[in-house]
C-alpha cells in the first residue's frame, strides 16, 4: 500500500499504514540483517548536516544490504556551485531508486517529489516536517505502553516552535490521548494545535511546572529549551533550570511510564536519569534504525 | 445618487461593483490596470445600501479571465462582476473564492522553496474566524489575508 509511496509529511500515510510501519519495524527489530536490498543504490542527500539522522538512515540501508550515495552537506556539491536544487534532485533520481533528504528550506522535500522518477523520504526540511522521527516515536510509544490508545503524554519544552511535539500530537490525536503541556508561558504550544485537539475532542492542560505535573503520565517526551528561542536572555536564565528532568522527579511515577526525548540532549535530562529503567531515550534512537528500515523496505515494496 | 452619475457608464466590458471601500486599492493593483489600455473608471465611497458605502470599478471592452475573478473572490469575496454589451448588464455573478489559488499569490514563508526556486505556488483556501487564508502545499503554513501579496 505504500509502495512508491514517498514520505513527506507525517499525514501523508492513514492510520494503517503507521501500524504496518511499526509492525515491519518489530520485524526488523527481531531479526536486523536482511539483505532486501541487494542491487539497489539509495541516496542520502543532506544538505545540511545532522549526523544523527544521517547515521540513523544509512545504518538501516546497511543493515538492508543496500548501498548508499550522497553527500552530508551542501559545500562539496553542485549547489555550491550554483546548481539549482531542482536540477541536483533531477539528475539523482535516475541514479538511485530511493532519495532520503534532509534540507534547510521548508516544502523542499514535497518539491522534490514531485519531480523525482524515485520515491523521497523527508529526513527534515527546516522547521517543517521530520516524519520518521515522528513514527519512530510512535514506534518506541507502541513498544513500551503495548497501545497506542488512550495514553497520557506530557509534552515537556519548547512546546512552541519543536517540530518533533507537534507531529507526535497531530499523531497521537487518532488514538485519543490525553496531553499536558509542559513549558515556559512564552513557549506554550500554538494555538493552532490546541483548536485541532478541540475540534476532535481531546483534553490537554497546561502548566508550567514541571514536577508536579508527570505524577500520572505514561509518556514524558522532553525537548530542549533553547536559548536562541528568548529574546529576552533574562527571561531564559529563569526557565532554563526548572525545565531539567532529575532523577528524584521520577519518585512516584507510574511504573509503565518512560522517558524521551529525540535527541541531542544538552541539559534538559540530568545524566543521573539515564540509569533509571524509566529513561528510554538511547532505545528510542536504536528504534529509529528499525523504524526506518521498515519504512525503506514498505516504499520499496520488498515487506 | 446613482452611482452612473458619478462613475461614467460603459457601452461594452466589465463592471466590478460592491467592493468594499477599502478593498479598491488592491482590486484595481491585483487586475493590473496599469498594463491596460482601454478606459478605467473608478469610484470609492458610494453610498451602498448593504454595505453604508462601496467602491466601483468599470474596465471598457475587456472581460475578466476566471485567474482575475479568483483573484477578486481572494480580495473581496463580496464583490460582484458584471459583463456589459450595449450598456446593459449580460451577465452578473458574484466572485467564489476557489477551493485551491494557484501561481500568482507569494507565500509569505521566506523560508519556503517557493521563495528560493522557480516553483510556482500552491495552496490550499482555508477560513477561520471569518478571515482567509491560504495553506501552502510546500512548507505547510498559512498565509493569512492581511498578509497576501499577489506575484
Amino acid at each position: 500500500m505504500m509502495k512508491n509511496k514517498s514520505l513527506i509529511s507525517i499525514s501523508d500515510y492513514t492510520k494503517e499504514e503507521y501500524f504496518r510501519i511499526l509492525e515491519v519495524a518489530a520485524e526488523f527489530e527481531k531479526n536486523p540483517n536482511q539483505k532486501l536490498l541487494d542491487n539497489y543504490v539509495v541516496a542520502s542527500l543532506f544538505f545540511e548536516p545532522s549526523t544523527r539522522t544521517r547515521l540513523s538512515f544509512e545504518t538501516a540501508i546497511q543493515r538492508l544490504g543496500g548501498r548508499v550515495i550522497g553527500f552530508s552537506e551542501a559545500t562539496n556539491t553542485s549547489q555550491a556551485k550554483g546548481e539549482s536544487f531542482n536540477d541536483t534532485i533531477m539528475t539523482i533520481s535516475k541514479y538511485a531508486d530511493l532519495i532520503v533528504m534532509r534540507h534547510p528550506i521548508e516544502g523542499s522535500a514535497r518539491y522534490a517529489s514531485e519531480i523525482s522518477r524515485v520515491p523521497i523520504i523527508n529526513a527534515g526540511d527546516g522547521s517543517n516536517q521530520h516524519p520518521t522521527q515522528c513514527l519512530l516515536d510512535l514506534y518506541s510509544i507502541y513498544k513500551t505502553q503495548g497501545t497506542l490508545e488512550n495514553l497520557k503524554l506530557c509534552l515537556v519544552g519548547d512546546l512552541k516552535y519543536g517540530r518533533t511535539v507537534h507531529s507526535l500530537l497531530m499523531a497521537m490525536s487518532e488514538f485519543n490521548p490525553t496531553f499536558n503541556f509542559i513549558s515556559p508561558a512564552s513557549l506554550r504550544m500554538p494555538q493552532e494545535y490546541k483548536d485541532y485537539l478541540d475540534s476532535k475532542g481531546i483534553k490537554y492542560n497546561e502548566y508550567e511546572e514541571l514536577e508536579p505535573n508527570i505524577k500520572d503520565a505514561d509518556i514524558v517526551y522532553v525537548t530542549r529549551v533553547q536559548r536562541e528561542r528568548f529574546s529576552d536572555l533574562l527571561e531564559y536564565e529563569k526557565v532554563k533550570n526548572v525545565y531539567v528532568l532529575k532523577n528524584k522527579m521520577l519518585e512516584g511515577t507510574k511504573d509503565n511510564m518512560r522517558v524521551l526525548h529525540p535527541l541531542p540532549r544538552v541539559n534538559e535530562i540530568d545524566t543521573d536519569v539515564d540509569s533509571n529503567p524509566k529513561a528510554y531515550y538511547f532505545e528510542q534512537a536504536e528504534n529509529g534504525v528499525y523504524t526506518r528500515m521498515a519504512i525503506i523496505a514498505l516504499i520499496l515494496g520488498l515487506k | 445618487m446613482k452611482e452612473e452619475l458619478t462613475v461614467k457608464a460603459i457601452e461594452n466590458g466589465t463592471v466590478i461593483d460592491h467592493i468594499q471601500a477599502d478593498k479598491l486599492y488592491k482590486i484595481l493593483s491585483i487586475i493590473g490596470i496599469e498594463n491596460f489600455d482601454t478606459p478605467v473608471f473608478f469610484g470609492n465611497n458610494l453610498p451602498s445600501k448593504k454595505y453604508g458605502t462601496k467602491a466601483i470599478i468599470k474596465i471598457a471592452d475587456r472581460y475578466p479571465s476566471d485567474d482575475d475573478a479568483n483573484k477578486i473572490a481572494l480580495i473581496d469575496p463580496k464583490a460582484v462582476i458584471n459583463i456589459i454589451k450595449d450598456f446593459k448588464v449580460v451577465d452578473k455573478r458574484k466572485v467564489e473564492l476557489p477551493e485551491k489559488i494557484e501561481k500568482f499569490v507569494k507565500c509569505f514563508n521566506p523560508k519556503c522553496i517557493t521563495n528560493h526556486e522557480k516553483v510556482a505556488t500552491k495552496f490550499t483556501v482555508v477560513k477561520k474566524d471569518g478571515k482567509i487564508g491560504l495553506k501552502c502545499r510546500y512548507c505547510e503554513k498559512i498565509t493569512w489575508e492581511d498578509n497576501i501579496e499577489i506575484i
